[in-house]
């Protein structure tokens, strides 16, 4: 095990594109971490708190200049990827947790748990999900919270799917045959056979995920779905939308946010391509 | 007439691991209506040779010697000219799994595709002469339309043979076409081999590594060991006869029922056959031999005669038989 | 590592008893083993021989309890198999097997060692300790021939070769020290310069430690060099089974004798091949299921014996009951004077 990691890693590391991305990841995770120490909630809040210049554009003073408040829209974006990156990983989280235990469930267990399993997936996989985000959005309390679980709710079916159909080939390979016929029970098989096998499809799968999830929170933080109380830089690109910030030319209002979301979905992309490459068997040379 | 000659044919494939000599000097010759059979196990050249012969190899493969189809060299061939000559001069039957026909094509398809390249005939044509090849090999006509998946191993096989005669090559390579069949179903596909080569005086060149089955279906017989011919000689002779250490142990992992000395006695040779990226000093097989003396570590042995039209490529043989005809 | 207590008393009796063996697919529409009773002596290797489609693989994959049997009974060591988990638990202490693909049947995430220990690891009680495990899997790679054991313990399976990968598979099996071993085509993958060596291998721990050996294959040459009595099979049913020498040079089913005289490797006998494909368990035909190809009745001889009308409508069973060699023809075993005793079988799709 320890050696499938070390040579792993070493795989990943020769793949440049994938230590940039890695690079970029961590930047923004530090970023998130260390914003409570530079700056603190005051920065943030709807009102004007100093005398500071509205709609300035970059300075010395403000590297990203100001909103429509005189708000630093630098800090902003920094408090913004507080929230997205923890909806992104949390919403991320849920999704995985939910899909593979039906996935596994399903697959290995078969007959009809599997039946009830998969026709239960369906439904939530036709259901569109704008409209329910909106619904549930709207119904339940407008927090984080909320995000985290109408992401996480319906972005497990395919998740599922995925797993079970990992779950049926590897349940079919020989060695799990052998398994058996040397006495081993369920728990026995799903925790030394068809679980590691299927790991590196749920890492990569994960990995994936999470610019899916950072995507979503921003698209329900624009439309107006998010915590108030909170700054994403989805609501960062709605307030910069509303107040004009488009006909007044004032780019650093909604440039910032919508590269760092560029930024940080390509990263979390490009990384989770490159690892799945790693992990996949089928794909290294012997 | 010499269809299919092979003279000193040497192939080395490259790899980021260095480069792997696959064959290592292999002559062979094969004549209008004959039959030569080329035993030996997994990684000692065979499938590269039957590769070699169309030139089928991967892109900067090493390849030096020659293979004269017909009397020319196919590696001096110009495109136009190589690809009229495949499947027309020579065609090669594979192993009958099922990736080795087109999985979403229909068989019939298949066939007439071979026919539709090499030959200006109409559609009509093309199927009407799938169609008596495959009543030729032994398949109804109405499996024409029928998926590869849809038909069972040994029908595979047959389809795989009518597509190797779909252009009336002169030249036929069986690379392992009865492996993986059941004993029955083998025996019905070799009987068709050996009807088909007969009918059409085809020069056949038998590659697999059961070498009891080419007792009865080759006139000669080459064993094989780490790119190099070990032994050949008239295929009788060298399956109850065997000169060199190898093809003995070969020739014994196929016991003969009824003979006493097998029986409860299963033969067989320790380690395992070599890995071509890092073959032995000397002799390769001194390693697994019975019989090696100190001088097969450093010096490796050509073809010696052995007597009655055989060679064999071993120190034993040869030196103190010289002039006779029998060992 | 203690044995297990075993549930009743130790019989001189047969190893393995099979009787009325039924296995079936889809809902019953495929026969895949249909009704075979057999008997295993302690320190045996029977050769269960026939082609594809007649059911010898699912037949053992039903003994070691990978597939359920539809019914019939399992008797191992004079107990009867139950088919719940603890009955299943204590049959594989007992029985183990092999695979024909050694590549396929290891986990390639797993190194050598854990592949070998992993039927300690399950059958182990709690609380016996690691150091007693790390012995026994050194023990059963060397007795398989892998010397010395810590080169390979810790080494993944695709860093050795096809032959060094079915010895992993023995180790594994003989660990558990079981008294039957189930092989489904031990050599078939391998190289044929090794095979010699993995069948002495195998009768090794026959000939030492008294183990039987289940060996199926489709090579008549295997059971020639290692078993003691040989059983082939067609469509579901054993139609010949006796000692391998009696069997193997004096074959009394047509079946047997068409097979026989297609191997490359017999000699003297003429070559007869059967037509059309091997036949499929789905649509067993009437009667001795094996006259829509047999030679006899093709030829006109069985009609010469005035037996063609039975060969076609009345199935059979091995004959003469108590012989050591037994076969089920109709041309073998005329009616008796007293008149046919048809066999009373359960009815299948025609």
């Amino acid at each position: 095990m320890k050696r499938n990691v070390s040579s792993a890693w070493r795989r990943l590391a020769s793949d440049k594109l994938a230590m940039i991305s890695l690079f970029v990841l961590i930047a923004f995770i530090v970023m998130a971490i260390v914003t409570p120490w530079v700056s603190s909630r005051e920065d943030i809040n709807p009102v004007n708190t100093g005398d500071n210049p509205t709609w300035a554009s970059p300075s010395r003073e403000f590297l990203l200049g100001t909103d429509y408040l005189g708000r630093s829209v630098a800090l902003q974006v920094m408090w913004g990827s507080r929230v997205s990156l923890f909806v992104g990983l949390a919403a991320t989280l849920l999704t995985i947790v939910i899909g593979t235990l039906v996935g596994i469930t399903a697959g290995f267990f078969g007959g009809w748990g599997d039946a009830i399993l998969m026709r239960f997936t369906d439904w939530f996989l036709v259901i569109p999900f704008l409209p329910t985000a909106i619904v549930l959005a709207s119904v339940l309390e407008r927090s984080i919270w909320t995000i985290v679980f109408v992401i996480g709710i319906t972005s497990w079916p395919s998740t599922a799917r995925l797993v079970r159909s990992q779950v049926l080939s590897v349940r079919s390979r020989l060695y799990v045959d052998r398994a058996r016929a040397l006495g081993a029970g369920r728990a026995h098989l799903i925790r030394r056979h068809i679980f590691p096998n299927v790991l590196p499809l749920i890492m990569a799968s994960t990995t994936l995920a999470v610019p899916i999830s950072i995507l979503t929170e921003t698209t329900l933080s624009f439309l107006g779905l998010g915590d108030p109380t909170e700054v994403s830089w989805g609501s960062i690109l709605n307030e910069a939308r509303q107040k004009g910030a488009v006909t007044r030319g004032a780019w650093w209002y909604y440039m910032p946010p919508g590269v760092a979301i560029v930024m940080v979905v390509l990263a979390f992309t490009l990384f989770g391509r490159a690892l799945e490459t790693v992990l996949d068997p089928r794909l290294r040379e012997r | 007439m010499t269809l299919l000659e092979i003279r000193d044919l040497h192939v080395t494939y490259r790899s980021e691991r260095g480069d792997v000599p696959a064959v290592r000097g292999v002559n062979l010759a094969v004549g209008e209506g004959d039959t030569l059979g080329l035993a030996g196990e997994s990684g000692c050249g065979k499938s590269t040779i039957a590769a070699s012969v169309l030139r089928l190899l991967p892109k900067g493969t090493d390849v030096r010697g020659e293979v004269l189809l017909g009397g020319e060299d196919v590696y001096a061939m110009k495109p136009g000219r190589l690809r009229a000559v495949r499947w027309t001069g020579a065609a090669v039957v594979f192993q009958g799994a099922l990736h080795s026909l087109n999985p979403v094509k229909k068989v019939g398809w298949q066939i007439e595709e071979a026919v539709l390249l090499h030959t200006k005939v109409s559609g009509k044509a093309a199927r009407a002469r799938a169609q008596d090849l495959l009543v030729r090999v032994g398949i109804p006509a109405d499996r024409l339309d029928h998926y590869p998946h849809q038909m069972s191993g040994g029908q595979r096989q047959r389809v795989l043979i009518a597509l190797a005669l779909a252009c009336d090559p002169h030249v036929l390579i069986a690379d392992e076409p009865t492996t993986a069949l059941d004993v029955m179903v083998q025996a019905q596909v070799l009987a068709l081999l050996e009807e088909l080569q007969r009918e059409k005086a085809l020069a056949l060149l038998f590659i697999t590594h059961d070498l009891s089955v080419l007792t009865h279906t080759c006139r000669r017989l080459a064993v094989m060991y780490a790119g190099r011919i070990v032994e050949e000689g008239p295929s009788e002779l060298v399956f109850t006869d065997p000169q060199h250490p190898y093809s003995r142990a070969l020739a014994a992992a196929f016991p003969t029922i009824g003979d006493a000395t097998s029986r409860m006695n299963p033969q067989g040779l320790a380690g395992d056959p070599p890995d071509p990226a890092a073959l032995p000093t000397g002799c390769p097989f001194h390693i697994r031999c019975a019989v090696a003396t100190p001088e097969c570590a450093t010096v490796d042995v050509a073809l010696r005669d052995a007597g009655g039209e055989r060679r064999a490529a071993c120190v034993h043989v040869g030196a103190s038989h010289v002039g006779d005809g029998h060992v | 590592m203690s044995e297990p207590v075993v549930s009743g008393p130790v019989v001189s009796g047969p190893l393995l008893s099979l009787t009325n063996v039924q296995v079936q697919f889809g809902g019953g529409r495929v026969h895949a083993v249909d009704t075979v009773s057999l008997d295993v002596g302690r320190g045996e290797v029977l050769a269960l021989v026939g082609e594809s489609g007649c059911g010898k693989t699912t037949l053992i994959r039903s003994i070691i309890g990978l597939e359920p049997l539809t019914s019939g009974t399992i008797t191992v060591d004079g107990a009867k198999v139950t088919g719940n988990a603890r009955g299943l638990r204590a049959l594989r202490r007992k029985v183990q097997m092999i695979f024909q693909d050694p590549t396929g049947a290891l986990n390639p995430r797993h190194t050598i060692g854990d592949a070998v220990a992993e039927g300690l690891r399950i059958h182990r009680k709690r609380g016996t300790a690691k150091g007693d495990e790390a012995a026994v899997v050194g023990a059963a790679l060397a007795e398989a021939g892998l010397r010395p054991p810590e080169r390979f313990v810790g080494r993944y399976p695709h860093e050795v070769s096809g032959g060094q990968r079915q010895r992993v598979l023995i180790a594994g099996a003989m660990a558990l020290h079981p008294k039957l071993l189930l092989a489904d085509e031990p050599v078939a993958s391998l190289d044929a310069s090794i095979r010699g060596e993995i069948l002495a291998l195998m009768r090794s721990y026959v000939d030492r430690d008294g183990v039987s050996i289940i060996a199926v294959t489709h090579d008549l040459g295997l059971a020639w060099n290692i078993a003691d009595r040989v059983a082939v099979m067609y469509l579901g049913r054993i139609v010949e089974i006796g000692p391998a020498e009696d069997v193997l040079r004096n074959p009394q089913h047509p079946y047997t004798q068409a097979l026989l005289s297609v191997v490359p490797e017999i000699e003297g006998m003429e070559q007869q091949i059967l037509t059309g494909e091997t036949p499929d368990p789905s649509r067993i035909p009437s009667g001795c299921r094996f006259h829509p190809r047999c030679p006899l009745v093709a030829n006109g001889e069985a009609e010469r014996l005035g037996i063609v009308d039975r060969c076609r409508g009345v199935d059979l069973e091995l004959e003469p009951q108590t012989a050591p060699h037994r076969v089920a023809c109709h041309a073998v075993h005329p009616p008796s004077p007293t008149g046919p005793t048809p066999v009373e079988l359960s009815p299948r799709a025609t």
